[in-house]
């Protein structure tokens, strides 16, 4: 690991402290914002989240070694971390921190192209079953109910047996697809109180149809509590890739996936805890993070849910 | 008289209270929000339509605006086709705060009807919006305001311009001035009227105040629990209540002089439920009437002449109390 790489790590650094002071500047501006900033967890969740962020994006510039890159099987793996190898090197003499950072595209990526997808999808069923209520809402809310009485895990571990190597766009949908069911509810509930407002009302009145109703109207005013449910999504997301690919069913070898990291150094645990450790520690970090934002986010929109503070 | 524009003939709708695990089965019980209302408002005119809360007021006005379907009775106002239709009738609703989507500035809110019926695009609309504002008392630079920036009366005017934006024949003001400070009421009811007679709009004023009616309203009907229980002019209405919830309501107007004397009447109980309403008159069990007997728990009274023009729905209407 050279200097350019550590100059590198420092710009991350100083990009997400960056990202975090501009973000708390913006919010500072407005009533929503100053709720955000309230919570203890949301600036240092978004200084966390900022950094791993970059690091994806950047992932070439910070990364010392190719992920896969494997210099010397026998007398370079599960190296304890040194300057060559800051968090050491696996057991196939790969770099730890070089596999995290471009894990962090795979693990992130993951994480918000399944919750886009529930969200979309939890977002569209629960508008329709809301909005039309009656045998509409009947079949989707009961279809909805399964859904959310099936043990996940299994229905994913069912699904990805299909494939031997499961393809990242099939993992993406799949928990995208099992992962919409909350949110659908909450929408539908949202949905629900919103159509009967006057302004929905004074829309159809002046001859607005449904779906200009709903996209217009309706929706628009129950973003906050989906933004809140998709930010604590993708830590769930996150954490459900990363048991899969502990399972050795997520995302397929050499891909650094954190979860599959773990997963790599499991066998090897009581010499080399960097190779499961460190992985781990990213993991848990990003879903804290995630979790204060979306608890900071949840005050700063839903101001009904504020207990007392003025 | 000059023709109908709307006419309304025996209006009912009914709410089910529905239970069950598919929410299919054998409805449990009906609310009556509305039990064979018919009125017929004359071009250029108002009706005033009183009642207290949850009498089925606004429903009436809803079904008029067929933003629900009523389960009998027939709506003729112009044209049978939705959009059109939609066109001809608006809507001034009570909340100044839940009227407008607060996701949206005055602007789009005004833009939206022009698009929707194709009436106006890019600058043309822009133009619209403008007079618009205008005509209804708002410095055009409103436009870019949300309506949390809006103070009560700017926003029930904003609410007034979303419905002439589509040039209706007919407006309902349901409960539009109610939940305004007397004075902007005041200013309110005077842009109203003023609009009416510009734009020779046809209006049904919803409310349950009976002051704020009789200085719009040239036909007043009463409701009381989904039926009308008197229909007449305005000016007879007020001088002579035929029907005793009237004169009760009537009673109950503050007079602006300390040594008038006023004598009250004081309805006892509460409104019943809509959902099992008092056989016969269903003002029966609150009437005062010193006639009242066991003719009211049996018999509906129908809603009749008893002067030129001035109908009422009570056995002994025509029997001083």
């Amino acid at each position: 690991m050279n200097a350019w790489k550590w100059l590198a790590l420092a710009g991350a650094l100083a990009a997400a402290l960056l990202v975090a002071g501009a973000v708390r500047r913006r919010a500072l501006g407005t009533a929503a914002g100053r709720r955000f900033l309230r919570h203890p967890a949301s600036t240092p969740g978004v200084f966390v989240l900022a950094f791993f962020v970059t690091l994806a994006l950047a992932a070439p510039l910070v990364a010392p070694y190719d992920p896969d890159w494997m210099p010397g099987i026998v007398e370079l793996q599960n190296r304890p971390p040194s300057g060559l190898h800051p968090l050491g090197t696996d057991v196939y003499s790969r770099d730890v921190w070089s596999r995290l950072v471009y894990g962090a595209r795979i693990s992130l990526g993951i994480g918000a192209l399944a919750m886009l997808v529930a969200v979309t999808l939890g977002a569209a069923v629960g508008a329709v079953a809301g909005y039309f209520r009656r045998w509409v809402d009947a079949a989707l809310m009961r279809f909805v109910d399964v859904g959310l009485a099936l043990p996940r895990i299994f229905v994913l571990l069912m699904v990805v047996a299909l494939w031997e190597h499961v393809p990242l766009a099939v993992l993406v949908l799949v928990i995208g697809f099992t992962s919409w069911f909350g949110t659908s509810r909450l929408v539908r509930a949202e949905v629900l109180s919103l159509r009967e407002r006057e302004f929905v009302a004074a829309a159809r009145a002046l001859g607005a149809g449904p779906r200009r109703v709903v996209f217009r109207h309706v929706l628009p005013n129950a973003a906050a509590p989906i933004i809140v449910s998709a930010a604590l999504g993708i830590g769930n997301v996150m954490l459900l890739e990363a048991g899969l690919s502990f399972l050795g069913l997520g995302v397929p070898s050499p891909a650094p996936s954190w979860g599959s990291m773990i997963f790599d150094g499991t066998e090897k645990m009581a010499v080399a805890p960097w190779t499961s450790v460190f992985p781990g520690l990213a993991i848990a970090v990003v879903v804290m993070a995630l979790n204060g934002i979306a608890d900071g986010l949840r005050d700063a929109l839903d101001p009904r849910r504020e207990g007392g503070a003025a | 008289m000059t023709a109908a524009l709307v006419q309304v003939e025996g209006l009912v709708k009914h709410f089910r209270v529905e239970r069950g695990l598919f929410r299919v089965g054998r409805p449990r019980r009906l609310v009556r929000a509305v039990d064979g209302v018919s009125f017929a408002i004359s071009a250029g005119r108002t009706l005033g339509l009183v009642g207290e809360s949850g009498c089925g007021k606004s429903t009436v006005a809803r079904s008029t605006l067929r933003l629900i379907e009523p389960d009998a009775g027939s709506v003729a106002a112009g044209p049978r086709q939705l959009r059109a239709l939609r066109r001809r009738m608006q809507i001034v609703f009570q909340d100044p705060y839940g009227s407008l989507n607060p996701r949206m500035t005055v602007r789009q809110t005004l833009a939206e009807p022009l698009a929707i019926h194709r009436l106006a695009r890019g600058a043309e609309a822009e133009r619209r919006i403008a007079a618009l504002l205008e005509e209804v008392g708002l410095d055009p630079t409103f436009a870019n305001a949300y309506p949390h920036e809006l103070s009560g009366g700017q926003r029930q005017r904003v609410g007034i311009a979303r419905a002439l934006s589509v040039e209706p024949e007919f407006v309902v003001l349901d409960e539009a001035v109610s939940a305004l400070d007397v004075s902007v009421q005041a200013q309110v009811l005077n842009l109203l009227t003023d609009l009416q007679q510009r734009r020779r709009l046809t209006y049904l004023f919803i409310a349950h105040d009976l002051a704020v009616v009789k200085y719009i309203a040239d036909q007043v009907a009463v409701m009381y629990l989904g039926r009308i229980v008197e229909h007449a002019p305005a000016a007879a209405l007020y001088q002579a209540p035929r029907h005793p919830y009237t004169r009760s309501l009537l009673s109950a107007i503050p007079v602006p002089n300390p040594n008038a004397a006023r004598q009250r009447i004081v309805l006892p109980g509460d409104v019943p439920s809509p959902v099992a309403p008092p056989p016969g008159c269903h003002f029966h069990p609150r009437c005062p009437h010193p006639k009242k007997n066991d003719l009211c728990r049996v018999e509906t009274p129908r809603l009749r002449e008893v002067a030129p023009a001035h109908f009422a729905a009570c056995h002994f209407a025509e029997e001083p109390m």
